[in-house]
């Protein structure tokens, strides 16, 4: 049981999908504005890996190889209208919000690379356990930039006032940009290298080593 | 993976059957959620006519607050209250031809082609049944998308109480401003009509709007960086209250009844 265990809580930070595989960036610049955004998001997006990747797995010895991506992206696909269509009927104030980044999970690097890369390969169960360690990788990412947001452009949490804005009678001025989806670059560049140098082993090797720039007495 | 997965014959199989299988996951989920969706979108509408005509009580929930309101049909040609059957639906009427009327080039300010014969009007209603604020919707093209939205006016029928859209997909941060309560705010308090009563003067200026701008109380701020989506505000603002819009009501109501 050790390997569940292990594929559910290694994509976490140690192989994170964000900042070390680089993957989904786009949406979490995207949705991170807010917490309850990001949460119901998060919520999204672990439920589709986790479901694409146990389905994927159950019928991984009966997918044609030449078809296998059409048919994973036939599940997936399907996952992500049924999580819209609950969305749309359970939350729909958020929902509104979020608008086409739910449909988007489709094409989110992170639900087909795993499908690709672990559900051809695994059982389901270890599958499912990987589809939701790596949601939560995607989430924690997703939470740590939407509470900052949140928190420094919004003065917020959830919604809940923390830092009383100075429009509503209060001291703290919002940070505008936090409000934007370039912070969010900021930030997760920020949680990258907090990882890092916490886990040096995840730093790559430079591609190409800089020439040093030519000095005079050498020419 | 063994090998004989790849022959036409089980490619086939599969595919079919995935097909199958997904097609009826969705389908399933759609039937089944659409109630639920149904209602969340008539109570996103019901707000949205709350939030135009300025009210709100966090006590008190949507539906509560919803019972001040009359709903009323008129007709656009008459400007007359009309009956409706159970389950009408103006977004659909406008696209049938029995029940919609088609705008010709020149009337077409808004760029929406056609529009209901029949459209709904909500109306907040004094003690007296005198009429406190009347909500209308409207919508016209901006620059990437229809905007539909509900502009609320005082008992006057002039003084505008607020504008604001539901729906539409303009540029987030330029013409997606329409939703920015800073904006929304310059609208309380604008006359929609001069003198005559007849020719809606109200429209959005480049730049912002002061005192000493001649007929300020026509005029809005427009939305920077937003000159299409401003223009589009401006055209379906003055094409539902003209003629082809609401005007044959709005004089109706304003001559003691409609």
């Amino acid at each position: 049981m050790s390997k569940t265990k292990d594929v559910l809580v290694t994509p976490i930070f140690k192989n994170n999908p964000i900042a070390l595989q680089i993957l989904g960036v786009c949406s979490a610049l995207a949705v991170t504005s807010n917490m309850a955004t990001a949460m119901v998001m998060t919520l999204a997006v672990i439920a589709v890996t986790a479901f694409s990747n146990f389905f994927v797995s159950l019928i991984r010895n009966h997918i044609p190889g030449n078809i296998r991506i059409i048919v994973q992206m036939t599940i997936i696909a399907s996952l992500v209208i049924v999580v819209d269509q609950i969305l749309k009927a359970f939350a729909y104030e958020i929902s509104k919000q979020l608008s086409v980044f739910v449909g988007l999970i489709i094409t989110n690097c992170i639900v087909m690379g795993r499908a690709e890369a672990f559900a051809m390969k695994n059982p389901p169960i270890q599958s499912f356990m990987d589809g939701i360690g790596n949601g939560l990788g995607y989430g924690a990412v997703l939470l740590f930039v939407g509470f900052f947001r949140e928190l420094f452009g919004a003065g917020s949490l959830f919604g809940i006032e923390i830092l009383p804005l100075v429009n509503n009678g209060g001291w703290y001025q919002g940070n505008g940009l936090m409000l934007l989806p370039p912070s969010a670059f900021f930030l997760i560049g920020i949680f990258i290298w907090i990882i890092r140098t916490w886990k040096p082993e995840q730093v790559e090797k430079p591609d190409f080593e800089m020439a040093p720039n030519t000095k005079k007495e050498a020419a | 993976m063994s090998s004989n997965n790849d022959t036409m014959g089980k490619t086939l199989l599969v595919t079919i059957l995935l097909c199958v299988v997904c097609s009826v996951v969705v389908s399933a989920a759609a039937v089944i959620l659409k109630p639920q969706q149904v209602a969340n979108k008539e109570l996103d509408r019901k707000s949205n006519i709350l939030a135009a005509a300025g009210i709100s009580d966090p006590n008190k929930s949507v539906d509560e607050l919803f019972t001040q309101i009359t709903t009323k049909y008129v007709d656009l040609d008459t400007g007359k209250y009309v009956d409706v059957p159970a389950g009408y639906d103006d977004a659909k009427a406008a696209k049938d031809p029995q029940q919609n009327v088609r705008l010709s080039r020149s009337e077409d300010k808004a760029g929406i082609k056609s529009i209901a014969q029949i459209k709904p009007v909500y109306l907040v209603q004094g003690e007296d049944g005198s009429v406190d604020k009347v909500v209308l919707p409207v919508h016209g093209k901006g620059l990437w998308s229809t905007m539909y939205g509900f502009l609320a006016l005082e008992g006057d029928l002039n003084t505008v109480v607020g504008l604001g859209f539901f729906s539409h997909g303009e540029t987030p941060g330029l013409g997606g401003e329409v939703d920015n309560p800073s904006w929304k705010a310059l609208w309380p308090g604008k006359e929609v009509y001069g003198e005559d009563k007849t020719d809606p003067q109200i429209r959005l200026i480049k730049g912002s709007v002061d005192a000493s701008t001649p007929n300020a109380e026509h005029k809005i701020d427009g939305l920077s960086g937003a000159t299409l989506t401003s223009n589009g505000v401006t055209n379906l603002v003055q094409f539902w209250m003209g003629e082809s819009g609401y005007a044959p009501f709005l004089n109706n109501l304003r001559a003691g009844g409609a």
